[in-house]
């Protein structure tokens, strides 16, 4: 009665949504009364490493170095089927999405894509998850004995405190890549916007790409990633993957900072599961006040500078 | 090449979301439906541009109840040659992506092709398992899309960054923005799509893994606390210490 914990650990560091799935599998195998085996692939290092956050076992395919969804859909089923997996856990991220509904195909085991929470177990399996774009929750219950979770990021507190997890090798056959990458492009050293706890995101209201200095030094001055509505992706005056709404990113940090966003609801959409929003918007009319916590009426020009020497201020102070 | 565009019919981005039968089904009443965003504007307009330029034909295929018909016609209109329904009611992505396979395994389809999630579940579920069940490479979240000859080349988001692979048809791939731009159907479209073919075909028996069992709406938030744009930077200290979120 095990669970196994796919995820990425390329690259230097473990990805936050990584810490967490591995914290979520943890609470999951203590219901079941077993333990976690981490699945990933590549060369990441420090794999032992990954029992601090609840990983008995790791099991790693380090010939597979790109998401090449058959590959990876082999090595998870597979070693999902060696130990006995009842539950298997993704992240619903740009590598979960490519591997978890094809395991669960495999095994013919229920998917629940974007759950914000662990299962209920308590007689049967309901999981939580975000449905029309986080303008609603639902509870999707699970009847298959496989089931596959892939999680949203920020969905449970990170736990470290486990011990060192016995690493080996996965010995089997993956087959040969039939996707193959050409060139990668990263998108710069920022925060992951959907891992980001703190997010500073802005409008139309900013007029202009050239405007969009004090919005950076915000985020940076309080640690956040930044995102943008959808007309400034459009108009690009901002980058694709900083479009957040019910037709880009859904994220749920702790914080979120809307500068020049009149809140439409296809933005709410994707934003509106944060913890705290604070809007500023010149018109006291806008509608993404209603959604508000913290609200300003005024210029951006004139109240981002304020800001940001509030920001200085409170990180000369910790 | 042979398309198969997967079309959905999700509620108009506008919609009240509210739920019936305690809090059980959404309460589709007096709502105006659409083709999902991501499967109109990205994957049918790019599949219809590659067809334009190189020639083949684009099929879509739907998995529901007749109250679809209005909205495939829509996806015709835009240019679709022509159109299946798969005539059954699932209750999770499975479900779908089952019934999209068993019509699809042998009809010799070159790309499929989905959009990366619907705008009403947002799982990024079924063409990934249509492409498991069909023993095909897949590409999700694709921004771009490419073929010369058999040979695609996608870009693609992956966590950090974009990847450019190479990947050869057959395969499955789900459509981000980026892959093509938004395309308003003409009268021509429109008349001409009340005539194309709309088949229906009858469901493969499929077995159910999951279900919803309730839904729940968020919280109502609480009032907004206003602060006055000359005292900014109480903002950051309020979040600092009250809302403890900075
Ligand atoms: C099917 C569909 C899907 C969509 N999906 C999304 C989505 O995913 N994400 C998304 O964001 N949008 C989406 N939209 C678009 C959405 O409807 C809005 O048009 C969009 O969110 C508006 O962006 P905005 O708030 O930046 O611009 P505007 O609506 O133009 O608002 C600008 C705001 O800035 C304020 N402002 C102006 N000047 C200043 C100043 N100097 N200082 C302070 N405030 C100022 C104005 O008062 C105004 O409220 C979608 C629309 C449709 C139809």
């Amino acid at each position: 009665m095990s669970v196994v914990v796919f995820i990425d650990t390329r690259g230097d560091k473990l990805p936050k949504a990584a810490q967490e799935a591995l914290t979520y599998g943890k609470h999951i195998a203590a219901k079941l009364g077993g333990g976690v085996t981490a699945v990933t692939f590549g060369d990441g290092a420090n794999l032992e490493g990954l029992g601090a956050f609840g990983a008995t076992k790791v099991v790693v395919a380090k010939g597979v170095k790109t998401i090449e969804s058959q590959q990876l859909t082999k090595l998870v089923a597979d070693t999902a089927t060696t130990e006995k997996a009842q539950v298997i856990v993704c992240v619903h991220d740009g590598t979960g999405k490519a591997v978890a509904p094809r395991v669960a195909a495999r095994l013919k085991a229920g998917h629940v894509a974007g759950a914000i929470g662990l299962p209920n177990m308590d007689g049967g399996f309901q999981v939580k998850r975000n449905v029309f774009s986080g303008k609603a929750q639902a509870w999707v219950s699970i009847t298959s004995p496989v089931k596959v979770i892939s999680m949203m990021a920020n969905s449970i507190p990170i736990e470290s405190n486990g011990s060192p997890a016995t690493v080996s090798d996965f010995g089997g056959d993956l087959g040969a890549a039939r996707v193959t990458v050409k060139e990668v492009r990263k998108s710069g050293g920022g925060i992951n916007l959907p891992e980001a706890e703190i997010v500073v995101s802005a409008g139309r209201g900013m007029k202009g790409p050239e405007f969009w200095a004090p919005v950076e030094e915000l985020a940076k001055e309080l640690g956040a990633a930044t995102a943008c509505s959808r007309p400034v992706a459009d108009m690009h005056w901002r980058p694709h993957h900083e479009h957040v709404g019910q037709t880009g990113v859904a994220i749920r940090p702790n914080c979120y900072i809307a500068i020049g966003i009149s809140g439409a609801i296809q933005h709410l959409a994707g934003v509106n599961q944060s913890k705290v929003i604070a809007v500023i918007n010149k018109d006291p009319e806008a509608p993404f006040f209603k959604a508000a916590d913290y609200g300003i009426i005024g210029d951006a020009a004139e109240v981002l500078p304020q800001l940001i020497a509030a920001a200085k201020k409170l990180n000369a102070e910790r | 090449m042979k398309f198969l565009v997967l079309i959905s019919q999700v509620p108009d981005t506008t919609a009240r979301i509210a739920f019936t039968n305690d809090n059980t089904q959404y309460d589709g009443n007096g709502v105006t439906w659409i083709v999902n965003p991501y499967d109109e504007w990205y994957a049918l307009v790019r599949a219809l541009e590659l067809k334009e330029a190189n020639g083949g034909s684009v099929t879509t295929i739907t998995v529901g109840g007749a109250d679809c018909d209005a909205t495939i016609r829509k996806a015709l209109a835009i240019g679709a040659d022509d159109a299946v329904r798969v005539d059954a009611q699932p209750t999770d992505a499975y479900g779908v992506a089952a019934q999209v396979a068993a019509y699809a395994k042998d009809k010799g389809f070159d790309v499929v092709i989905a959009g990366k999630e619907t705008i009403d579940h947002n799982g990024s579920q079924v063409a990934g398992m249509v492409a498991e069940l069909l023993d095909l490479p897949y590409v999700p979240l694709a921004s771009k899309l490419d073929m010369a000859g058999n040979t695609a080349t996608v870009e693609r988001d992956v966590p950090g960054g974009v990847e450019v692979v190479e990947v050869n048809a057959p395969f499955v791939i789900s459509a981000a923005k980026g892959m093509a731009e938004q395309r308003i159907p003409n009268m021509r479209g429109i008349m001409a799509a009340r005539t194309k073919p709309l088949t229906v075909v009858p469901a493969a028996p499929v077995e159910t893994l999951s279900s919803t069992v309730k839904f729940e709406l968020p919280p109502a938030k609480q009032a907004v606390k206003m602060i006055p744009a000359d005292q900014a930077g109480q903002l950051i200290e309020l979040l600092h210490t009250e809302a403890k979120v900075i």
